[in-house]
């Protein structure tokens, strides 16, 4: 493939890049750019964030995990980019030696990169900006006592990166491959129109959206992944659009942009994702992707089911749509022809009854144990629907039918919701695993309709709302 | 003067701009051969046979190499020589090397390496404590036994009495950086080493054995590392020697570094224990008698679970006076990974152990756990310490050992000093005569404002059903030496260029913890030049040989006195030529402010060192230090291990959730001993990453291995250390700030494994606040994970 960006202000031409090439590779040993660090090489740890600008703005991403062609026609900042050229450091660099927070090093190109990423967004929300970057040795405070003293500080003049301008990217479906008259390889559609046609007839192709998983196929399985298509230009994909009834999103919207559409709306929803990943996972993954994968988590899809979210699909010229709890049939199966993907996802407009409750070892960026999507509707006194859907219990999101049984048309009170608790024993029978125990995960499940009773009536329920 | 100054880390400028090098960063020269294990996925079992053809048939495969392959020692092991670089006829654990693949590239390297097929007959692998006791699977042949008093009679006849058990959960080094190495070859068959290791000479060692050269045959250069935390004392030997073996068989420059997955599943980790207590004591919470058995899980080989298992032993009183005593320590083998050096080294575990008994006391009598604390400290220290000793000098060591190692056997030594009469001593007869505790806690209670705090918990919860809070302050005391004595040495070299400029070299190596900087400010304070004008350079086995790991805290204490030793023989130089020149007293020369003065003379330091090569000067000394007065005879449980103690102390708040176990913390104060601080931000950084990295390792950090031995959380995604948010909201640390009471460098203590232990407060709020849930005893099980807080939860409210 061949492709263009800038790299830290200079454009830079590739030809013939092999597609699955990392940025975090391809920096450090084509380039010779060592100040980007591997730290886990599957985008948990963040010692090699970069700051990846296009028309959207900038954003912090994982190199490790960002494949090459994903950067057509974008700019690319590393910490060798963040200084001025004339070697003055950013107020962050700064503020960071002042504040001794570092000390082996060797996450602080990361960190660096994302706080002065945040610093050009004008962001201050430190401890969601800075999820993504795990640090060994200071334990975060100094780190954060650098990250509010650099927040005034007016943002250099270099960190404002412009994306190369249109046309200058030189990628595209034709001069993705097709050397000497062979049908292109990999695929660099320019909308989705171009990859229905193109995915129908390659259905053995892989979709690159934020390659969040998918980098993971590469760097730790080393998994052919046979034809690409990388969606990056497909932008009628993206984006969230609003009816009196409907809520459309698009199947490359990412879980960043997910998240501010959802906060008026569905608050608990936006809070849950909001600890999907990290800053830099979100900014990459996409809803499409998240539910594409059928993972039995997935935190989205619980969410999404409990509030009845309608799966659009596509293959060719043919679209058909499901209520989003029927695409997933069983473990690592999905209701997916070969060739067909994911467009949209519809959420009816409704009035806001979802709790989300996310359970994991760690409270940031870690996989649910157990993910739960509940939404209850009354008429003040009488229970008239739920849907409570769950990810972790079963082999797919799943919603519990003998628990809303137990609730629809009964009273609101903790009685109910102890006959719901016993109904989802009948439910799940869930598995034991490296995250938690079955009877962990059965406890806390049923739990979490007691929490939601005790949510509803306005108690304090989250240790994560309390303070000192 | 430039020590006691927050002085910025040597390396962060370069640290935030990129610019450190790491061992993976340096560049290679063109041809550099990359290199990945093959390894195996079985626990145990014989090793049949090994279709590796289609390695050699990947592309990018130079060479593939077995055991059979190597020229010389097949052994990386730290102590017993009981650690193969590839396996031979068995496998002793999944993730043990069997093959290793050299090739062009590192992916290149990784990818062959998943398409060999190892055929092995698998036995019944032990993974478990209770496995390992059942088959009588252990090091050394029984129990190591340390005491003293008639502990089952003291219990017996004590008022009250209670038992219990406590699981602790091991914890991955997760340094940032992984484990990495570069050798390139030489002229005559010599070997340049770069590694990522705490311990160069050991690296020299193993390698020379594996190449079959003398140790001056091989040189080891250590910039830096990307985080170590006793995970590169010992884990950085099969690496090198891959590396080594690799590019004397091939010629060419070798590289190797772990993928991190690799990382977790090759590499040890902290050990995990399991700590049976019986302990009698007064309506008081006074303990009359107390019996510990340990139980470490060492994994597969030796490596330094022997010492590590000692310093739990020795960290079984933590601040408390125990009288009538005893610790029974079993050494386990299993099928896993082999544990290793963590920091605090045993101690942590030790410490918990005690710390929990505290908090079942407390529970037991309705009281708070602090009064319990306080009612069985060590008496704080009224007149000055005992002075060290002489000690007569041992006997030559046997030399089939690895003396640089913590993992040697010692000798019984021939004099072990006995502590002054009327002294309290610990378990182990060393006299406690430093003791800061009682007052350093007493200030902490009142900085922290703990006891109206504790008031406002009880109310808080009294008022909430479903969260609970708990707070705790937990006291820390930690030893400081090796505990294998012949290692408290240290060696630097330092030279004076006539310019003035002053290179420094020492046997400590830099993994983040500022060591290079302090040692540094120690040097420009002996000559009275700004900091500015002294260069740290990379740890060399070539400019300070027959290094001790650095490590056991010691960095700065044995470093920094050899640093300065070196610097004052040529300062003393420096003086008596410039005394000679004034007809002045050497005495009288005065190294300050950057100038050099005496009376009649006014240089600055670069003229004084010009002066003195034109007069033909040595400006070149090395120095060295051994820690006085110290000897231990670790089968006895005798004498005294420590020069001195480090104290401190932290209370933590924390809120739960009753529903599902979730957990947070709150606050923490802190209140710790660095002495006469050499550097008061680099110190303050490692309380405040200990903290966070100790309370890590008791909650969110949990391994896990699945039934047939294999790890299951071998990445960050499984693997959680805490992240940003993870740190106390409100987060206050501060030094005591008093001399230390022993002649150490400026009077400072050391500061590495300490904090980590403030990091059990955390771990007994989480307990304080499942004791508000019910009546019963939660017997909360570490790592406090939400899941093992909603089972304490469970029992406290139901009694089982």
């Amino acid at each position: 493939m061949d492709i263009a960006f800038r790299l830290n202000g200079e454009t830079v031409e590739l030809h013939d890049v092999a597609p699955t090439t990392t940025l975090l590779d391809w920096l450090r040993e084509d380039r010779g750019l060592t100040g980007t660090k591997e730290g886990c090489n599957e985008g948990d740890c963040g010692a090699c964030t970069v700051m990846i600008t296009d028309a959207d703005g900038a954003r912090a991403l994982n190199a490790c995990i960002l494949f090459l062609p994903q950067l057509d026609g974008k700019a690319v900042r590393t910490v060798e980019g963040i200084a001025a050229p004339d070697g003055t450091l950013h107020p962050v660099q700064r503020q960071m030696i002042d504040h001794h927070g570092s000390q082996c090093g060797f996450c602080t190109p990361g960190f660096i990169v994302a706080m002065a990423t945040a610093h050009l967004n004008g962001a201050t929300d430190h401890d969601v900006q800075l999820a993504g970057n795990l640090c060994r040795c200071t334990g975060y405070a100094p780190i954060l006592r650098a990250a509010r003293a650099a927040q005034g500080a007016p943002v250099p003049a270099h960190m404002r990166d412009a994306p190369l301008p249109n046309g200058q990217n030189t990628a595209g479906g034709d001069a993705a491959g097709g050397r000497g008259g062979q049908p292109p390889r990999h695929l660099h559609p320019a909308n989705s129109d171009e990859l229905a046609r193109w995915y129908a007839d390659h259905p053995d192709a892989t979709l690159v959206a934020g390659a969040t998983d998918v980098g993971l196929w590469v760097t730790k399985e080393f998994r052919d992944l046979g034809p690409l298509a990388f969606l990056n230009r497909c932008v009628d994909l993206r984006g969230i659009t609003q009816d009196d009834d409907t809520i459309r999103i698009g199947a490359m919207t990412t879980l960043t942009e997910l998240e501010v559409a959802m906060a008026p709306l569905h608050p608990s929803f936006a809070a849950m994702i909001r600890r999907y990943g990290s800053v830099q996972v979100r900014n990459a993954a996409t809803i499409g992707g998240n539910i594409a994968n059928g993972s039995p988590i997935g935190d989205g899809p619980p969410a999404l089911i409990a509030l009845g979210a309608t799966l659009h699909l596509r293959r060719g010229d043919t679209r058909r749509r499901m209520p989003l709890e029927d695409f997933f049939l069983d473990y690592g199966r999905q209701d997916r022809a070969p060739g067909e993907f994911v467009e949209a996802i519809a959420i009816p407009r409704q009035r806001d009854s979802l709790r989300c409750y996310k359970l994991s070892k760690r409270f940031d960026q870690d996989i649910s144990a157990v993910c739960g999507g509940l939404s209850i509707t009354g008429d003040g006194t009488t229970i008239t629907g739920a849907r409570l859907a769950f990810g972790g219990m079963a082999a797919t999101p799943r919603r519990a039918a003998h628990a809303e049984a137990a609730m629809i048309g009964q009273p609101w009170s903790e009685a109910t919701i102890r006959a719901a608790m016993d109904g989802l024993t009948r439910d799940f029978t869930p598995l034991s695993d490296m995250r938690a125990s079955a009877a962990y995960r059965m406890q806390t499940a049923r739990n979490m309709l007691l929490r939601y009773f005790h949510d509803a009536g306005g108690a304090p329920v989250s240790v994560q709302g309390i303070s000192a | 003067m430039s020590v006691t100054r927050s002085l910025a880390h040597d390396a962060a400028a370069l640290h935030v701009t990129g610019a450190a090098h790491y061992v993976d960063d340096i560049p290679t020269p063109r041809g550099t051969l990359h290199l990945a294990f093959g390894l195996s996925t079985v626990a145990a079992g014989t090793l049949d046979a090994m279709d590796l053809e289609p390695v050699r048939a990947a592309a990018g495969v130079v060479a593939v190499l077995t055991a059979a392959d190597l020229p010389f020692a097949n052994d990386v092991s730290a102590s017993a020589h009981d650690e193969p670089l590839l396996a031979t006829d068995r496998v002793h654990y999944a993730g043990q090397p069997v093959f290793l693949v050299v090739a062009t590239s590192h992916l290149a390297a990784r990818r062959a390496a998943r398409l060999g097929e190892i055929r092995i007959t698998a036995t019944d692998p032990i993974l478990g404590i209770d496995d390992a006791l059942a088959a009588d699977a252990r090091f050394e042949d029984g129990p190591r036994v340390y005491g003293r008093g008639a502990p089952e009679a003291a219990i017996a006849g004590a008022p009250h009495k209670v038992s219990g058990r406590l699981h602790i959960g091991g914890q991955e080094h997760f340094y940032l950086e992984g484990q990495a190495a570069l050798a390139l070859p030489q002229e005559g068959g010599d070997m340049v080493v770069h590694s990522s290791t705490q311990h160069p000479t050991e690296i020299q060692h193993k390698v020379a054995e594996a190449l079959g050269l003398p140790m001056h045959g091989v040189r080891v250069e250590t910039r830096r590392m990307g985080g170590g935390f006793g995970g590169k004392e010992s884990q950085g030997n099969a690496l090198a020697v891959a590396c080594a073996v690799a590019a004397h068989r091939t010629g060419r420059p070798c590289k190797m570094r772990y993928d991190r997955d690799d990382d977790m599943t090759v590499t040890g980790k902290r050990h995990d224990f399991r700590i049976d207590y019986a302990v009698g004591f007064d309506a008081d919470g006074v303990v009359q008698g107390i019996e510990f058995t340990h139980y470490a899980r060492c994994g597969w080989a030796q490596d330094l679970s022997l010492p590590v298992a000692d310093r739990a032993m020795l960290h079984a009183d933590n601040a408390y006076h125990l009288p009538n005593v005893r610790i029974t320590s079993h050494r386990l083998r299993t099928h896993t990974q082999s544990a290793t050096a963590f920091r605090g080294f045993g101690g942590p575990q030790g410490m918990l152990g005690i710390e929990r008994v505290m908090d079942h006391i407390a529970t037991h009598l309705g009281r708070d756990p602090l009064d319990v604390r306080r009612a069985n400290f060590y008496r704080d220290a009224q007149g000055p310490d005992y002075p060290p000793q002489d000690i007569p000098p041992r006997d030559p060591p046997r030399t089939d050992r690895d003396l640089a190692s913590r993992g040697a056997p010692p000798d019984a030594p021939a004099h072990v000093p006995a502590p002054p009469a009327g002294t309290q001593t610990t378990p182990y007869h060393q006299a406690v005569t430093d003791c800061i505790i009682g007052a350093l806690t007493r200030k902490l209670a009142q900085t922290a404002d703990y006891d109206t705090r504790r008031r406002a918990v009880a109310d808080w919860n009294a008022a909430n059903p479903l969260l609970k809070r708990g707070i705790a302050l937990t006291p820390v005391k930690f030893g400081i030496s090796f505990t294998l004595t012949h290692l408290n040495q240290a060696g630097a070299l330092v030279h004076v260029y006539q310019d003035g400029s002053i290179h420094l070299n020492h046997g400590g190596t830099e993994m983040g913890q500022g060591l290079f900087q302090k040692v540094a400010q120690v040097a420009a304070a002996r000559f009275g030049v700004d900091v500015a004008q002294v260069r740290i350079t990379a740890t060399d086995t070539g400019k300070v040989p027959n290094t001790s790991a650095t490590a056991a805290s010691s960095g700065s204490d044995l470093n920094g006195m050899a640093v300065q030793a070196a610097c004052d023989t040529i300062r003393d130089r420096i003086a008596a030529h410039l005394a000679e020149r004034h007809q002045a007293d050497p005495s009288d020369v005065r190294f300050a402010e950057g100038r050099v003065t005496t009376a009649g003379g006014d240089y600055s330091f670069a003229e004084a060192a010009r002066s003195a090569y034109e007069n033909r000067i040595s400006l070149s000394a090395t120095g060295f230090y051994r820690t006085p007065g110290i000897e231990w005879d670790r089968i006895k449980g005798r004498g005294r291990p420590f020069f001195y103690f480090a104290y401190g102390a932290a209370v933590t708040e924390v809120v739960i959730d009753t529903l599902t176990g979730e957990n947070r913390i709150l606050r923490a104060d802190i209140l710790h001993d660095a002495g006469a601080s050499l550097n008061p931000a680099i110190d303050i950084g490692q309380i405040e990453g200990g903290y966070v990295q100790g309370a890590g390792w008791l909650t969110t950090e949990e391994l896990v291995w699945d039934d047939a031995g294999r790890l299951r959380t071998h990445a960050p995604s499984t693997y959680k250390i805490p992240a940003f948010s993870d740190r106390p909201d409100v987060f206050n640390v501060a030094l005591w700030d008093a001399p230390n009471r022993e002649d150490t460098v400026y009077r400072s203590k050391a500061v590495g494994e300490p904090p980590l232990m403030l990091g059990i407060s955390a771990f007994a709020a989480l307990a304080d606040a499942v004791r508000s849930c019910g009546p019963a005893y939660g017997d909360l099980q570490a790592p406090a994970t939400a899941e093992a807080v909603l089972a304490a939860i469970g029992r406290a409210r139901n009694g089982v």
